[in-house]
């Protein structure tokens, strides 16, 4: 047949018809809303609870909510204000202790000059994590480092911190995100510094401790590459003892002399004055970091051959993980003093964090457990076959595939760990939820203020713990992808 | 760790200790003993020290003195002229009863949303999965504080239900009144009470309880030699005898039998005086602690079941309806079993959360473990360490109790691997 | 001293991790030589109340004041001349005589009731009493309850791990009462309950009473009954061996109350010390005899004390007195001239 003779022929269309709409039923938002909401009597029945469940809530919060008072001194006032203005008898809520108190909820009783140095350390806390939480891509990097610098200069313009402060946060957050565009491998050497800068921000004090802390290391380096040429198992030996003998026997000394010869540091802030998300964040991280080498250690030690170390690791895991968190915070504020030698007394921040730590540190193990487990036998055998040997085969093969595969299970116990910060609050410490709200109540004007803390602090929990729980997802789908 | 042989001929030398892999591991492990000792000794020797400087020693005697303090709900008899012991026995009978009920409300809870998260409603499954992420990400803490005042300050006090036109009124049939002091359940009365065993130290069982028990664990052994013999006919013949109604009324005629037999009949709590009287007033405490534990872990068991489900393959059913099994059959042999094995080893350790969690009854003012041995007799006597080692050896064994019970059953649904 | 002898002890020890070290710890000695612990510290550790109104709590910056916070500051200036050199360390009911045991606080100044117990078998030591105090019973009017002996069959809203537990049970038990009790973790949550009316009573210390009554939006609607169901006298305390420390706590304490009964306050001590010809005052206040030293403390140790926040009167008036919200009247913590208990023993 050729083109000319259908061209000819009458009953020949030229073109397409349009196509027809499909019928009212299965199209548009009637189509979804059979198919998602109506597709059945018990579906139906479903769609009917959603529905009153959502008016339920709204008919007994949003006039609450709606009635919102920003603007007062009290809780008094606030009634009345609410009073005059919808009506006697009509109920709202009174967020402005939300507005008076908020620095306390997040800053607890640190000094407000001061604001600045959580501030920073937070904003730095983010710089060192980049090159370890979100180093999948250079975007992602770029966009966690832009908003952090970008976020911790908008607190401290609202906070009003002082010029100079602000000027040096500015300058040090923008150097390390330039940093990290240019020279990504560098920002690992900050990441391993962070312990000491954040410790250094917070508590303040002489900036002789941390060198001296610094230095320990570097002799500890010293002692490793001296003894290094006896015996390397020597040497590693000698590298950590040197080390330990230096922080324990003479940091302390060694930073009060220097510090009279050259007073160097920044005003110090005592323990007692962290509190509300600022010691939460504080407890959490600090545990966090320090429970993650000593859960390596565990979860190897456990899945060790050698009998005696494997029960020791099992008993020292499974007693931790079977008792309450609470109880442990009771031993560091009861008992850790009848462990440790006599006039030994230390601050109870630092004891919590010990005890978090331990706390933290058998979850730890057991996620790394499952990480080291997941793993395919190949990579044992790879590593056995290239003829590493076990600490080689660990740190250059097993380790890093393993940690990878934890990395969700890491983040969710932080979460976890970062929920229970909150029980610090039993042991006299002013923790957001219950330790600062009693405190803010404990006040002429505030008391019998209930459910705007509870939102407040809420709310702060969920936007932080949700979007960590987002993003190890996130990592979580990437990884598979990367194994498959 | 698979080493080449070695010859064997070499005389010992004391490097070997060091280089030799056979004696390397011993080495270190003789070192880590020696560590594991040196701390332990050293943690043991400054206890021993710093508790004589402060002249006290280290005795349980203080469990055998007059407690003195009231609990509000304990489950055998106490009274503060007994011993601190009998205190912490009914703590812990607290802890266990507000952590085996959570246990059960939380798995229903959890199981049910953790099914409604999969539901092709949209709206349903939206609000389900609001409900997880809102009770995830929120501390335990505060859901207990939001749901202790809830019961505080919005719940009317007992008095609201007086008089003829009442502010309030008891729901579910009449049954139940919920007061900003308690919530009000009804009692279970008997008409013909068949009296009490005394098991000693003040703690009696109503033969009724015993009768029950009896017919319910005795019915249950019948089912199971049933099914058996149902099983057995079925190996021989092909063919499976119908069991269900015979296995239902072994199941339940007993007990009903019972139930009339005792008279067993519902005693609604009526407004005595200041207080509902004839029913069980369930201190709010509890109320609220068992509430938020569900409610959170609930949360929390929705994910596992979801993510239970989700796990097994689309591929499995399909592959059981081409085998002519009956959609009921395909989830009891083919989905569930496989469904469990991912479920069960997470929710264990939800179990034992909730059970740890429960400690945080110091928050409302609980008297479980905590507030009675670690918290009260703590106070009184104070016999911090004792107290505080008894306490956690306490929540150990049962941790240690749940998670081996568990794995029992975790190893029965295991997949099989021949 | 018996505790302190040890040489050993006395050692200072640091533990391990020099920068958490630097930064958040204070090795110091548990029980030798508190002063001596204390001057070199440059700061008196002083275990308080979490919070509770009039007595010990932060205000909106976090800067704690009281009844017992004076006390504190009162012997930080005797001690270092520095009333503000405290640092306030707030306690539970739980951890509060832990925390002076091990160490943590060198005094304890939280309303804790003087027992025969306390006093020896938890190895402490009262240094006198700062306020003389009884349990009693808070109801709401509309009630129409006059008595404690009507409260048959109450609820009852009660702080746990406090001596008012075993109070409530000895007193209902010996007048053949039964009561419901609602346990709660801290005065707030008594305050929430009690308000909510989740129990018909609130018990605690009467001071106590009076001062979560203070802060209602309606106190005259609430009556505290009259019954003193218990003798609660509430004093600092000091860990059990170091004498010469409980001593400076004691005689601080005394040094207020002798202030007030010779009429010594902040506004005319300076003139007093020129000008008062009574022996007693002038040994108090260090212009004659040699008692600072007796005590380890410079002579004007007692004046710098009782500049910090005035006398026992001037403390008591502006925390917890008449004129504040929590309104106490002296009552027994009238001067012993005065028909009240406050008796300094002598200065000489």
């Amino acid at each position: 047949m050729s083109k000319t003779s259908t061209r000819d022929a009458a009953f020949f269309r030229e073109t397409m018809l349009p196509p027809e709409p499909p019928p009212i039923r299965e199209a548009g938002a009637v189509k979804w809303l059979r198919e998602n909401l109506f597709s059945g009597p018990v579906n139906t029945l479903l769609t009917v609870l959603g529905l009153a469940i959502i008016w339920f809530l709204v008919s007994h919060f949003w006039d609450w909510f709606a009635h919102s008072v920003w603007n007062a001194d009290s809780l008094a006032q606030c009634r009345e204000i609410i009073a005059a203005t919808w009506g006697e008898g009509a109920r709202g809520a009174c967020f402005a202790v939300i507005r008076e108190r908020w620095h306390q909820y997040m800053f607890g009783f640190y000094p407000p000059s001061l604001y600045w140095r959580p501030l920073l350390a937070f904003g730095l806390l983010m710089v060192a994590l980049a090159p370890i939480l979100f180093s999948e891509t250079q975007q992602i990097r770029r966009i966690v480092l832009v908003a952090t610098t970008v976020a911790t200069l908008l607190f401290m313009q609202v906070l009003g911190v002082p010029t100079a402060a602000f000027l040096l946060s500015a300058i040090v957050m923008i150097g390390a995100t330039i940093l990290a565009e240019r020279h990504a491998g560098w920002l690992l050497i900050f990441s391993a510094l962070y312990p000491l800068i954040g410790v250094f921000l917070l508590w303040g004090g002489t900036l002789w401790a941390p060198l001296m802390v610094l230095a320990g290391i570097g002799l500890g380096w010293l002692g490793w590459r001296l003894v290094g040429i006896v015996s390397p198992m020597l040497a590693v030996v000698a590298g950590i003892l040197v080390t330990l003998i230096w922080w324990i026997g003479f940091t302390g000394e060694a930073a009060g002399d220097l510090q009279n010869l050259l007073p160097l540091g920044i005003t110090s802030v005592q323990s007692e004055k962290f509190g509300g998300f600022l010691l939460a964040i504080t407890i959490g991280v600090a545990g966090i970091a320090l429970s993650l080498p000593i859960g390596i250690i565990l979860a190897l030690a456990r899945r060790s051959d050698m009998f005696l170390v494997t029960s020791l690791a099992v008993i020292f895991i499974e007693f931790i993980r079977g008792v309450p968190l609470i109880s442990l915070l009771f031993v560091a504020s009861l008992l850790l003093n009848y462990f440790l030698p006599p006039g030994t007394d230390f601050d109870i921040i630092l004891r919590v964090i010990i005890m978090v730590t331990v706390f933290a540190a058998a979850y730890m193990a057991e996620v790394i457990r499952g990480g080291l487990a997941a793993l395919p036998k190949g990579q044992y055998e790879a590593a056995d076959s290239l003829g590493l040997d076990y600490w080689k085969a660990q740190r250059l093969i097993i380790l890093p595939q393993a940690l990878k595969i934890s990395i969700p299970g890491i983040v969710s116990t932080f979460i976890g760990m970062f929920k229970d910060t909150t029980l610090v609050t039993f042991v006299g410490l002013f923790d957001p939820l219950k330790g600062i709200s009693d405190f803010v109540r404990a006040n002429f004007a505030w008391k019998g203020i209930y459910w705007e803390p509870f939102i407040f602090t809420g709310a702060i929990f969920f936007i932080i713990c949700f979007s960590m729980s987002r993003y190890s997802m996130y990592l979580e789908r990437r990884l598979q992808r990367d194994n498959r | 760790m698979t080493d080449a042989p070695l010859p064997a001929d070499q005389p010992f030398r004391v490097s070997m200790l060091v280089y030799d892999r056979r004696y390397r591991s011993m080495t270190f492990q003789v070192i880590v003993f020696i560590l594991v000792m040196a701390v332990a000794w050293w943690l043991v020797n400054n206890t021993i020290q710093n508790l004589a400087a402060q002249g006290k020693d280290f005795n349980f005697g203080f469990l055998f003195q007059r407690a003195g303090y009231d609990i509000p709900q304990t489950s055998i008899p106490y009274n503060s002229d007994d011993w601190h012991l009998r205190a912490t026995i009914v703590g812990l009978l607290n802890t266990i009863i507000v952590s085996v009920l959570g246990c059960v409300a939380a798995t229903i809870l959890g199981v049910s949303i953790g099914v409604a998260r999969l539901s092709k409603n949209w709206l349903f499954a939206r609000l389900m999965t609001i409900y997880v992420e809102t009770f995830r990400n929120i501390p335990l803490l505060l859901w207990i504080l939001i749901i202790y005042a809830l019961f505080t300050e919005i719940m009317p006090p007992p008095n609201a239900y007086r008089g003829e036109d009442p502010a309030w009124s008891k729901i579910l049939f009449d049954q139940v009144a919920l007061t900003n002091r308690y919530t009000a359940i009804p009692a279970l009365g008997m008409t013909n009470d068949p009296g009490t065993l005394d098991l000693g130290a003040r703690i009696t069982v109503n033969w009724a309880v015993i009768a029950f028990l009896v017919a319910i664990i005795g019915g249950w052994f019948i089912r199971g030699a049933i099914l058996d013999r149902a099983q057995a006919i079925q190996d021989r013949t092909g063919i499976r005898p119908t069991t269900w109604w015979i296995n239902l009324a072994v199941m339940t005629v007993p007990s009903l039998l019972l139930i009339w037999y005792f008279g067993l009949h519902l005693l609604a709590p009526e407004l005595k005086g200041f207080n509902f009287a004839g029913g069980i007033n369930l201190g709010n405490a509890f109320v609220v602690l068992w509430l938020a534990l569900t409610l959170y872990t609930g949360a929390f068991i929705a994910e596992i079941v979801r993510a239970g489900i989700l796990s097994v393959s689309h591929g499995q059913s399909e592959a059981a309806f081409a085998l002519g099994l009956r959609p009921n059959r395909t989830m009891n042999l083919v989905i569930l079993p496989q469904a469990l094995r991912v479920i069960i080893p997470p929710l264990i350790s939800q179990y034992l959360n909730l059970m740890k969690n429960s400690s945080l009854a110091i928050a409302v003012g609980y008297m479980d473990l905590r507030g009675t041995l670690g918290g009260t007799t703590l106070n009184q006597t104070g016999r911090e360490l004792e107290s505080i080692v008894l306490m956690m050896l306490i929540y150990l064994i049962l941790s240690l109790m749940i998670s081996g019970g568990m794995n029992v059953f975790n190893s029965r649904v295991k997949l099989k691997e021949r | 001293m018996a505790l302190g002898s040890n040489n050993e002890v006395n050692m200072k020890k640091t533990v391990f991790l020099g920068s958490i070290a630097v930064a958040g710890m204070t090795a110091g000695m548990g029980m030798a030589d508190t002063l001596a612990d204390v001057k070199a510290r440059g700061e008196l550790n002083c275990g308080v109340n979490t919070g509770l109104v009039g007595f010990a709590a932060p205000d909106a910056n976090g800067n704690w004041a009281g009844f017992d916070i004076d006390l504190c500051k009162a012997v930080a200036a005797a001690v270092l001349g520095d009333p503000s050199k405290v640092k306030y360390v707030p306690t539970t009911g739980q951890t509060r005589f832990t925390a002076l045991s091990s160490g943590e606080v060198d005094m304890l100044a939280r309303n804790s009731t003087w027992t025969f117990s306390r006093d020896t078998d938890l190895k402490l030591d009262f240094a006198g009493v700062n306020y003389y105090d009884g349990q009693g019973f808070m109801v709401p009017k509309d009630l129409g309850v006059t008595s404690v002996k009507e409260l048959d069959g109450a609820t009852i809203c009660i702080q746990t791990g406090t001596t008012t537990e075993l109070n409530l049970a000895d007193y209902f038990k010996a007048n053949d009462l039964s009561y419901q009790p609602v346990n709660i973790d801290s005065n707030a949550e008594g305050e929430q309950q009690y308000m909510a009316g989740a129990c018909d009573a609130y018990t605690t210390d009467i001071s106590g009473l009076a001062a979560t009554r203070a802060a209602f939006a309606d106190p005259e609607n609430h009556v505290i009954l009259p019954e003193v169901v218990s003798k609660e006298p509430l004093g600092p305390a000091v860990r059990h061996g170091d004498n010469n420390w409980g001593d400076i706590v004691r005689w601080t304490l005394n040094a207020l109350i002798a202030a007030e009964e010779y009429g010594v306050t902040s506004k005319n001590i300076e003139e007093l010390v020129k000008s008062s010809d009574n022996p007693e005052v002038q040994r108090l206040l260090g212009v004659s005899g040699e008692l600072g030293a007796m005590i380890g403390l410079d002579n004007e140790w007692a004046k710098r004390a009782i500049q910090a926040s005035g006398n026992y009167g001037e403390i008591f008036a502006a925390n917890i007195g008449e004129q504040t919200p929590i309104g106490l009247t002296r009552g027994l913590n009238a001067q012993w001239t005065q028909g009240g208990l406050l008796y300094a023993q002598p200065f000489r």
